[in-house]
């Protein structure tokens, strides 16, 4: 098609795209070459490291990562998946059974609780730290197990958004045809009977799909972990990586790019995955508001 | 829409009626039933009694109003929207609302550093830190224990007195005088080594909580007192300081000075003859506006607060503003269809959004070494980026560019297939070009659809944390200030006034969260008008 124009016409309405898109590729790719070239340099220090390995290629800082020299990697890797899965699955199931009565049930406060639902929902909990920090600072005293510096204590005070999925879910419910309750209830259906029957085979993929955004929506969660996760065991990636570059930024680089790298793996390609529904919510958010 | 006939929705009514009348309760849900509000019973048993112990009323008004609710819910027919809506409204309530409620409770206290808890305790923390060995006085072998966790206690002290190693054991607990341990205890070489029902803290973990342990105090009788002297040793001294309850004054039984409470600041202390504070330790005062009074009126104060929201603002607008604008020139510029493998370029470019943001932030953080990093390198300079007010401030915005011009690249790219063709088209026939087909057509309308993402995206940054102290950590920090760095944005201070370095001052970091919950509720409102004005077009 492009041989078809003119050499100039071509550069002027076509080739130029090409040469902007180059750009905006090569500003989007060069942190994750770098630290990918880092992870697999042997020297692995701030001075040593460029886009591309020019010191060799060697896996010691990936083992270094394992060997538990600079820290319980592989701890605080199956504690950011506690973390996660925790605050996903309570946020999705205390979201799809408030989504399901305001969908579904007719009850008094019910347009009034929405709008309160979306005005808290812009505050983050983050604004509230100190008084989060000290009411988990009094429960450890009583309870140790859900204190301070636990990873349970932090999933726990993570959840205050247990309700950030309602509109997502509510709107795809409202879509759902309510003939097919009034069939069930004619049937002798109770209300949750209809919910778990009818209304969440048909939710399933929204549900897998929203679970999967707040999993990665709560990976990055960096100040409440800060103060809440001082024990080297109960750390999360994001705190403990942190911590390896604040103790010794040029010794622990190399150590912290290969951590980043087997970080970054996993998430990617479950945002690969994820990605059409993602842009397209991205997309309808942008048309509808 | 038609009208339905009565007689169908009666019959549906009648329907509707039968089915609650017949339905037949199954085993399993009755089990289930069951099954929760035991469960939770069982938790409320243990629960209530501890935190009566502890006194902690906050907890155990969310314990008991939480089990009130569940059984009020969850054990009739009745409220069945409650029995839906109540998980995530407890969650909501109790670790969203109930915090932010807290804060502004905070916001009118001196709470912090040095004023923690009652006068009692801090009346009874000043006389225990009087005391002091005397010689001649007992010594006694130490061996820390709890039957609460190794970190927090409460821990219980476990003596030998190294006079005599095998004679009695005793046991010390903070806030009850000693005693002769009844139980059974095993003693090796003059050592308590195992107690039943108490679990013996290691010397890694009586090290780890020795700021707690070594605070201690128990007494013996009236003027002398157990205190720790080491890891594995205590002593039994005399205290120089008596409190005369009647009176409320603290006197110095050696040089017979006395202590009184006063106003230090905006709060009350126990005070010498002068008029200066005497003892570091003091008691959580509520002190009405005093805090806000400090936040808008101190001029230093006032005026580091007023820079900090300048920068926050210029932050969270630059940041929407280039990541916007490279969204969309990217959007348009691949929205061509003679572009040839614009599906894979598009899903490169998201690969900043899909790396998880802390990762890359962090890995930007390495860049602006002045010696080696890789920005200098490549822009041939030697700046100190980070040493640098200026620097610092660009950094942190050209790396939150960065990390945000895919999601606006993605939502530009879907607003732009949604403009209908034939608008370009009509401009193109009316002559206009393709710049200003873009200006004038393209970016107006879809301004129109983004819009709430703009302003949704400028709330977000508003309070965007991470940002500034994974890359910066508010620095650079100008000599002596230590509560607000050039870089920091008002969350990130209040971070650093509760927790930073110069110890925590929570009061008046609640009175600024106070002023942070304010500016992100006028944001969002903003947000609200703007949602609904687009209800109202769509």
């Amino acid at each position: 098609m492009s041989a078809r124009l003119p050499r100039r016409r071509w550069l002027k309405e076509v080739g130029w795209r090409y040469a902007v898109a180059g750009l905006a590729l090569s500003f989007a790719a060069f942190p994750i070459l770098y630290v990918i070239s880092a992870s697999l340099d042997p020297i692995g220090s701030v001075a040593s490291t460029s886009i591309v390995p020019t010191n060799g290629f060697s896996l010691v800082h990936y083992r270094r990562l394992f060997d538990g020299s600079v820290g319980p990697f592989p701890r605080w890797y199956l504690n950011t998946l506690i973390v996660c899965t925790f605050v996903a699955v309570v946020q999705i199931v205390c979201s799809t059974c408030a989504a399901y009565a305001f969908s579904r049930l007719r009850f008094r406060g019910r347009r009034g609780g929405l709008l309160a639902l979306m005005l808290i929902m812009m505050f983050p909990n983050v604004l509230a730290m100190i008084a989060i920090f000290n009411m988990f600072a009094g429960l450890g005293q009583v309870v140790p197990a859900i204190g301070l510096s636990t990873v349970l204590g932090y999933c726990i005070a993570m959840t205050g958004g247990a309700l950030g999925q309602v509109w997502l879910i509510k709107g795809t419910m409202d879509s759902i045809p309510r003939s097919l309750d009034e069939a069930a209830r004619i049937d002798g259906a109770g209300h949750f009977v209809i919910f778990r029957r009818i209304l969440l085979p048909i939710l399933r993929p929204i549900i897998a799909t929203t679970t999967l955004l707040a999993f990665v929506g709560v990976i990055s969660e960096f100040l409440i972990g800060s103060l809440f996760l001082t024990d080297p065991n109960s750390k999360t990636l994001a705190v403990g990586l942190f911590g390896l570059l604040q103790n010794d930024r040029s010794a622990n680089l190399g150590v912290f790019a290969a951590g980043a790298v087997l970080t970054i793996i996993p998430v990617v390609l479950l945002f690969r995955y994820l990605q059409r529904h993602i842009v397209g919510d991205a997309t309808s958010g942008a048309v509808k508001g | 829409m038609t009208v339905e006939p009565k007689e169908c929705s009666s019959e549906r009514q009648r329907g509707w009626m039968r089915s609650r009348a017949d339905r037949t309760t199954t085993v399993g849900a009755v089990l289930t039933r069951i099954g929760v509000l035991s469960v939770v019973s069982a938790l409320g048993l243990y629960l209530v009694p501890l935190l009566i112990s502890y006194r902690m009323w906050l907890w155990l008004t969310i314990v008991l109003v939480a089990i009130a609710a569940i059984f009020a819910i969850y054990s009739t027919r009745r409220f069945v929207p409650a029995k839906y809506i109540f998980p995530g409204t407890f969650f909501l309530a109790v670790l969203l609302i109930v915090p932010v409620l807290m804060t502004v409770n905070y916001s009118f206290t001196n709470f912090g550093d040095g004023h923690r808890g009652t006068k009692e305790q801090a009346v009874s923390s000043i006389i225990g830190n009087s005391v002091h060995l005397v010689p001649g006085s007992p010594t006694y072998r130490l061996t820390v224990a709890t039957q609460g966790s190794a970190e927090y206690g409460p821990f219980a002290l476990f003596l030998v007195d190294d006079a005599a190693p095998e004679g009695d054991v005793y046991r010390g607990v903070e806030g009850q005088p000693l005693e002769v341990f009844p139980g059974e205890v095993m003693v090796v070489d003059g050592r308590v080594t195992a107690i039943p029902g108490y679990r013996v803290l290691t010397p890694h973990e009586v090290n780890a909580a020795f700021a707690t342990i070594r605070e201690i105090v128990v007494m013996v009788d009236e003027e002398s007192a157990i205190r720790i002297q080491g890891t594995g040793a205590a002593f039994q001294g005399r205290a120089t300081l008596a409190f005369e309850e009647n009176t409320g004054v603290i006197t110095d039984l050696d040089t017979g000075e006395t202590f009184t409470v006063g106003r230090v600041g905006n709060s009350y202390v126990f005070v010498d003859a002068d008029g200066q504070r005497a003892f570091p330790q003091s008691w959580l005062q509520y002190i009405g506006l005093d805090n806000y009074i400090r936040l808008f009126t101190n001029r230093t104060i006032a005026g580091e607060f007023l820079q900090a929201l300048i920068w926050t603002l210029m932050f969270a607008f630059s940041s929407v503003f280039l990541t916007f604008i490279i969204g969309f020139f990217l959007a348009v510029t691949l929205n061509d269809r003679r572009v040839r493998g614009r599906k894979a370029m598009r899903s490169w470019l998201l690969l900043p959004y899909a790396v998880p943001g802390f990762i890359s932030i962090l890995i930007w953080s390495n860049f602006f070494n002045r010696d080696f990093g890789l920005i200098n390198d490549l822009l041939g300079t030697h700046l100190n980026w980070l040493g640098d007010p200026t620097l610092a401030r660009f950094a942190v915005i050209l790396t939150n560019t960065w990390l945000g011009f895919p999601y606006m690249f993605i939502v530009c790219t879907g607003a732009l297939q949604s403009i209908p063709d034939d608008v370009l088209e009509a401009a193109r026939i009316d002559g206009a070009s393709g710049w200003q087909s873009t200006w004038k057509i393209t970016m107006p309308l879809l301004l129109v659809s983004v819009a709430p993402l703009l302003v949704a995206s400028f709330a977000f940054n508003f309070n965007n944390f991470n940002v500034i102290e994974l890359l910066t950590q508010g620095g650079p920090f100008a000599p002596g200030q230590f509560t607000r760095g050039s870089t920091d944005i008002l969350i990130s201070m209040v971070y650093r006034i509760a927790f930073g370095g110069d110890g925590a001052d929570f009061g008046f970091a609640s009175a600024v969260s106070v002023a942070l919950f304010v500016l992100t509720g006028v944001l969002a409102a903003i947000q609200f008008r703007f949602t609904k004005r687009l209800e109202d077009i769509a």
